[in-house]
């Protein structure tokens, strides 16, 4: 039997669809709501480390600590931190969270760093308070740098989520396991497709997003550099 | 021989022309400034001559010898290279980074460590900036490190691409001056790039205007291209002030140096009605007393009034225009080689003489 | 919990054998380093022609991304169901994941070498090779390293998941103390997991550091000044 023939068979399954649309949900959920709770967290801890440079170097070493543990360890332990079931799905949610974070918060303080002193500077004189001159003039010009993160951090996230799988939360890995212990290749390589596809929309969603938050970005691109003489 | 530019262009694949069909003959031993607007293909002429782009059609001759016939890399080494912010080696001492071109064509690595020592000294450094790394160093350091690299390997020609545009305006004067010192005393073959007209009248033996589009505009000397702009161009780009700027090439021996009555600091001045230039005991000039001014005692600078600029004799003749127009007693005071004041000139003399110059005026 | 782990990491018959800390922690290492020679030797050649030449950056940095997307586990168990041998399944798959990191740190080193150097470099006649060598690498080398960093990391951790498929190492804890539900070999592998990664992660910037030329040091020392001034 060639791999299509069992391919066909495969997707024949009213079932098995049902299986592949339940996991893509789940892998989703899985890897969109951690990637949205990161960021918030990583903007907060950024904002901490930049009002409070002391809390800096602690912030750095913290993240690539917490980027340095494998996710395997991390979903495994989580429970016990947090005393969950080791079956829930928040273990996943928290521990890909925690990732996001930690891989953003580098990129926000340097976004931060970027923004040029004389902006920031005529906003204070004409009157903005610290938190309303972050939120609305230091974070949008955050934004372009802080975009090239969060779409590492999604692309990492949609591939860590089927390691969950191997404590019974995996989304799309579900397919994997699946397809590992009855031998079959179908699930598994409808799995990775599905996977690269999902990273691949939510990439692009991401790239659009940044040029609607960015308008300004657009507005100066046209322009054309001069030409070296 | 020099340098020969004959029939250069230079198109890119999506059709921009950075140079057009330029002729131009640099002379040997002297500074040859090409200085235009962005775009204007002046940095790429320049890097022609170093084979670091091939011209799409003409040809280059360095001492009458077609450059293409000598390998990219052996012309290179041949030839001293600056560039804006230098590009010094990060990775490499002070030291290790002007012996570059000696060491890759061969030397014994002591002897190339020895000249690159005397070079630091000839650019100005002290010999301890050797074993620094350039990142410690400050912006105008750096680019005196580019110049000794430049030099280390003796070549006659030396090719220089907005060497000083990145450092600020009072370190960039004293760059222009050591490069005016050095060029005194080592008769280079030196072809500079610049943006700023100020700076290739300043150094220039020659200037070539170059217009967007890669096309000679205008080829002479400062004084000619100040005075006598070919066209609109060459007259917008060198800047409304031109006919002041000229006064820079113009000798002021004709201009008339009167007596000024003086006093002393330290002394004890009778009241007068005239101005009076206050000196010290050096007799360099110190400022002014204006006319009624009565002192209690002995005369303290801080009385005077602030002096204008002062003129030294044998200089071009803008600094005495300059010395008597920015005088609070419109008398610009001359001073010798010593900076001891012999007298002062007024504006009205100094404009005669202008006027009475065979050359004086943009005619 | 804590008790739990106290009593395995106590417990000398974890500490023996096949199955004893000692060795599986031997045979992590032992996936991790020749996954990371046989990724390197590939990687960096290709990484170093790109960004010397800058032909094909476009091509290397988009095929990077997609191999980042791939989801660990369903490659691994693809590549299980295609050789049916954990180890050649393993070492391959470990191999894929190790070399976008590697090429993306090499290709991004010689990119972010200042343009004015490189030019100077050349002005001064330097060759092809001599630039490569003397100049562009040396500059080069702190990024080149931290892209292996990232490789070590992704392979201590994907190395524990390929488990999966039967291979040995610190994985087994994990997977085998969750399949019979015994939290502290659970936990003991994630701690040893996590700790193998955060040694080795120390151990190549201590590395990173004595390779790095002084003058390179220095200058992004006065870089980071400048920005944070």
């Amino acid at each position: 039997m060639s791999f299509f023939d069992e391919l066909g068979q495969y997707l024949s399954s009213a079932n098995n669809r049902e299986q592949i649309v339940d996991t893509l949900a789940e892998h989703c959920y899985l890897a969109l709501l951690p990637l949205v709770l990161g960021i918030v967290l990583a903007i907060l801890v950024g904002w901490l480390g930049n009002t409070w440079p002391r809390a800096r170097g602690v912030i750095l070493v913290v993240s690539n600590l917490v980027y340095t543990v494998p996710s395997l360890a991390l979903f495994v332990v989580i429970p016990s931190l947090i005393g969950t079931k080791m079956l829930d799905s928040i273990n996943v949610v928290v521990a890909l969270t925690l990732y996001t974070a930690a891989l953003l918060v580098r990129p926000v303080l340097d976004a931060l760093d970027a923004v040029p002193p004389a902006v920031i500077a005529s906003a204070t004189a004409m009157g903005y308070r610290p938190a309303r001159r972050f939120l609305t003039v230091e974070l949008p010009l955050a934004v372009p740098v802080l975009a090239a993160g969060v779409r590492v951090a999604s692309v990492s996230n949609i591939s860590l989520v089927s390691v969950g799988a191997l404590i019974g939360v995996g989304g799309l890995g579900v397919l994997f396991t699946d397809g590992f212990q009855r031998e079959y290749f179908s699930p598994i390589v409808v799995g990775i497709a599905l996977t690269l596809v999902l990273a691949l929309v939510v990439d692009l969603l991401l790239v659009l997003l940044r040029r609607v938050l960015t308008p300004w970005d657009r507005a100066a691109a046209p322009v054309k550099e001069e030409v070296p003489a | 021989m020099g340098i020969e530019f004959r029939g250069i262009t230079k198109k890119y694949p999506d059709g921009t022309v950075a140079v057009d069909d330029l002729n131009l003959t640099i002379e040997d031993g002297t500074i040859t400034v090409l200085v235009g607007p962005s775009g204007c293909g002046k940095t790429t002429s320049l890097r022609m001559i170093n084979r670091m782009v091939e011209p799409t059609s003409g040809s280059i001759l360095l001492e009458g010898e077609d450059i293409r016939d000598s390998d990219a890399a052996l012309l290179r080494r041949g030839i001293g290279y600056v560039i804006q912010h230098a590009g010094l080696f990060p990775h490499r001492t002070v030291l290790s980074n002007i012996a570059t071109v000696p060491l890759l064509s061969g030397w014994d690595k002591n002897k190339a460590k020895k000249r690159a020592a005397e070079l630091l000294e000839v650019v100005g450094l002290p010999a301890e900036v050797g074993k620094r790394y350039p990142a410690q160093l400050s912006g105008g350091q750096q680019q005196r490190v580019g110049v000794a690299r430049a030099l280390a390997a003796d070549s006659p020609v030396l090719l220089m691409d907005e060497p000083f545009s990145a450092v600020d305006p009072v370190v960039r004067e004293g760059l222009q001056d050591e490069l005016l010192r050095l060029q005194s005393q080592l008769g280079k073959t030196i072809v500079f790039v610049t943006h700023d007209i100020d700076e290739a009248v300043r150094l220039g033996d020659r200037v070539a205007v170059l217009r967007v589009g890669g096309k000679l505009a205008q080829y002479g000397t400062p004084a000619e291209v100040l005075r006598q702009p070919v066209d609109d161009f060459v007259a917008g780009f060198v800047g409304k002030d031109r006919g002041y700027r000229g006064l820079s090439f113009l000798a002021a021996d004709d201009v008339l140096v009167e007596d000024v009555p003086t006093v002393r600091v330290g002394s004890k001045p009778e009241g007068s009605d005239g101005w009076r230039l206050a000196v010290n005991d050096a007799g360099e000039p110190r400022g002014w007393l204006a006319p009624g001014s009565v002192v209690d005692g002995e005369l303290v600078e801080g009385e005077l009034l602030a002096g204008g600029s002062l003129y030294q004799q044998g200089t071009p003749i803008r600094g005495a225009l300059d010395a008597a127009l920015s005088s609070p007693a419109s008398l610009g005071v001359v001073v010798d080689a010593d900076g001891k004041a012999i007298g002062v000139v007024t504006a009205r003399q100094v404009l005669d003489v202008i006027e009475n110059h065979p050359e004086g005026v943009a005619r | 919990m804590i008790g739990e782990i106290i009593d395995w990491f106590t417990n000398s018959a974890n500490w023996q054998g096949e199955d004893g800390v000692p060795t599986r922690v031997l045979q992590h290492l032992g996936y991790v380093l020749l996954s990371l020679v046989i990724a390197t030797v590939i990687a960096v050649p290709i990484g170093l022609y790109v960004g010397h030449t800058g032909r094909g950056g476009v091509l290397l940095v988009g095929s990077g991304n997609v191999i980042r997307a791939l989801p660990t586990l369903g490659l691994v168990t693809f590549l299980f169901l295609l050789f049916t041998d954990s180890d050649i399944a393993a070492i391959i798959g470990l191999v894929v994941l190790a070399i976008p990191p590697i090429l993306a740190g090499t290709y991004a080193g010689l990119q972010a070498v200042d343009r004015s150097v490189v030019d100077a470099a050349e002005g001064m006649g330097m060759r092809g090779g001599q630039r490569l060598w003397q100049i562009e690498v040396p500059i080069a080398l702190p990024i080149v390293l931290g892209g292996v960093r990232n490789a070590v990391l992704q392979l201590v951790a994907t190395a524990a998941v390929a488990a999966y498929v039967g291979l040995g190492g610190l994985g087994r804890y994990l997977l085998d103390g969750l399949a019979i539900l015994d939290y502290g070999e659970v936990a003991a592998g994630a701690i040893l997991t996590a700790l193998l990664a955060i040694v080795l992660d120390l151990v190549l910037a201590t590395v990173q550091r004595a390779l790095v030329p002084r003058g390179v040091r220095l200058a992004e020392a006065g870089a980071k000044k400048e920005v944070s001034a």
